[in-house]
């Protein structure tokens, strides 16, 4: 049994406004057998954080093309992407691209 | 396992790089970064010592960077240019006014010299009050073409030789992408030019020096720099055309990464069939600007907003323009056909 794990959720470029506007979250993730990896974050986050139009933030398994992640301050393409296992303390930041520059 | 960078070797890979596939860390990305946009300046001699150089600046993501880098690059190359910052407040509530206060911060975060041109004192409309008349399908069409013209004054109150703007790699190929799929052969041919020509009445030449740098490493360079910018979509932009290229070439680029290059040497490259017909550049009898028609586009959408005629340069009316500009009255039928409008 895994213990349950504090992520630092973050949300920027636009992407704060499906989620209340709020940019910053703690969040624990309950205790399970397998480890957390992102692709389970991403269902959670869905199940519990996102307030509107879940299509603006994931499409299928994954991000939105045009939704930036990042890992502890890498890109999550260095680090496995959707199979990355979350550690307690991780920072994870979704940074959106979608807006007029 | 953390990533070294490709480049140094010695610290930790922080991002990877679409158009290369390279991973590297902060300070080398930072410099590959810079030095990309340098190398795409030089290439094309965007620039001569002593220009003074309007950056359009909307304090969004792609302008927020374009002011930083060209002034880094500026001092660290001794590009010996002056830079002003430049904005169109197009008057869009809750959108622009925010946006414009981000611009006003970075005024003071790099101290360059600010000017701001308003749709309301340039044309008597706001954004807003064009939407009022005109619905949500073509506003777009009124922005893009009132805020081209707007730059172009603005710059000529600045007294600048030319104006940069922050259009992306992805930017380019979208528009190459739209253009296609409009059938509109002569955009096609000019979309991809890094620089426009200087000729017409008040029309100052502008370039793109961020033609080339990924919309992703934008915004992972103003990320890892902690630049500030405004990030809001606009208000009125959800039914733009715009949007389908957009989704479409996120899709391929997480497929393929490089398929956003690959799309604008496509469109550098393409060559257009003889006897093709091309519209020949003129000046517009009204107003002197730089057009194709009789009217330029600015005063055939003008004119229609006066006269309560919001589809009057929406679609193909050129045979209307010489009515329009010899005053003469239009038909009940070619009226109708101008109100109508579709929420």
């Amino acid at each position: 049994m895994a213990a349950p794990i504090a992520i630092h959720l973050e949300f920027g470029g636009g992407a704060e406004l499906l989620f209340n506007g709020v940019k910053e979250h703690h969040v624990t993730l309950p205790s399970q057998s397998e480890p957390w990896d992102v692709k389970q974050l991403l269902v959670w986050i869905q199940r519990n954080l996102l307030k509107e139009r879940p299509e603006l933030f994931v499409q299928g398994d994954s991000v939105r093309p045009g939704i930036l992640v990042l890992i502890n301050d890498a890109d999550w393409e260095l680090m496995g992407e959707l199979d990355y296992q979350l550690q307690d303390q991780d920072n994870i930041v979704f940074i959106s691209t979608l807006h007029g520059g | 396992m953390p990533v070294l960078c490709s480049s140094c070797a010695e610290k930790r890979a922080v991002l990877k790089r679409p158009k290369t596939g390279h991973s590297l860390c902060k300070e080398c990305f930072f410099w590959a970064f810079e030095e990309e946009v340098h190398q795409t300046i030089v290439a094309a001699k965007l620039f001569k010592p002593g220009e003074t150089v309007g950056i359009a600046a909307s304090g969004g993501k792609d302008s927020t960077v374009l002011a930083h880098v060209m002034k880094v690059l500026n001092e660290r190359y001794s590009y010996g240019l002056e830079l002003m910052l430049l904005s169109v407040d197009e008057g869009i509530t809750g959108y622009r006014d925010d946006s414009l206060e981000t611009v006003k911060r970075n005024q003071q975060q790099y101290e360059l010299p600010l000017k701001i041109v308003s749709y309301e004192e340039l044309y008597g409309w706001t954004m807003d009050a064009i939407v009022k008349q005109v619905g949500l399908k073509n506003n777009c069409t009124f922005c893009g073409v009132f805020r081209r013209q707007a730059l172009d004054r603005g710059a000529i109150m600045l007294k600048v030789d030319k104006i940069c703007t922050g259009h992306n790699a992805d930017d380019v190929a979208e528009t190459v992408l739209m253009n296609v799929l409009r059938g509109d052969i002569a955009r096609l041919r000019r979309c991809t030019a890094i620089s426009t020509a200087s000729e017409g009445e008040g029309v100052v030449p502008r370039c793109k020096p961020l033609k080339y740098a990924y919309e992703k490493e934008i915004v992972l360079y103003a990320y890892f720099k902690k630049l500030d910018y405004f990030s809001t979509e606009c208000i009125y932009s959800p039914n733009a055309y715009r949007g389908y290229a957009r989704t479409f070439l996120k899709d391929l680029e997480s497929v393929r990464p490089s398929s956003i290059m690959d799309i604008i040497h496509s469109g550098e490259n393409l060559s257009v069939r003889e006897g093709v017909k091309m519209p020949v550049q003129g000046t517009c009898n009204r107003c002197g600007y730089i057009s194709s028609q009789a009217l330029c586009k600015s005063c055939v959408l003008l004119e229609g907003l006066n006269r309560g005629l919001p589809k009057l340069g929406i679609g193909k009316h050129h045979r209307l323009h010489d009515k329009i500009l010899s005053q003469q009255p239009l038909t009940e039928k070619e009226e109708r056909k101008l109100k109508s409008v579709d929420f």
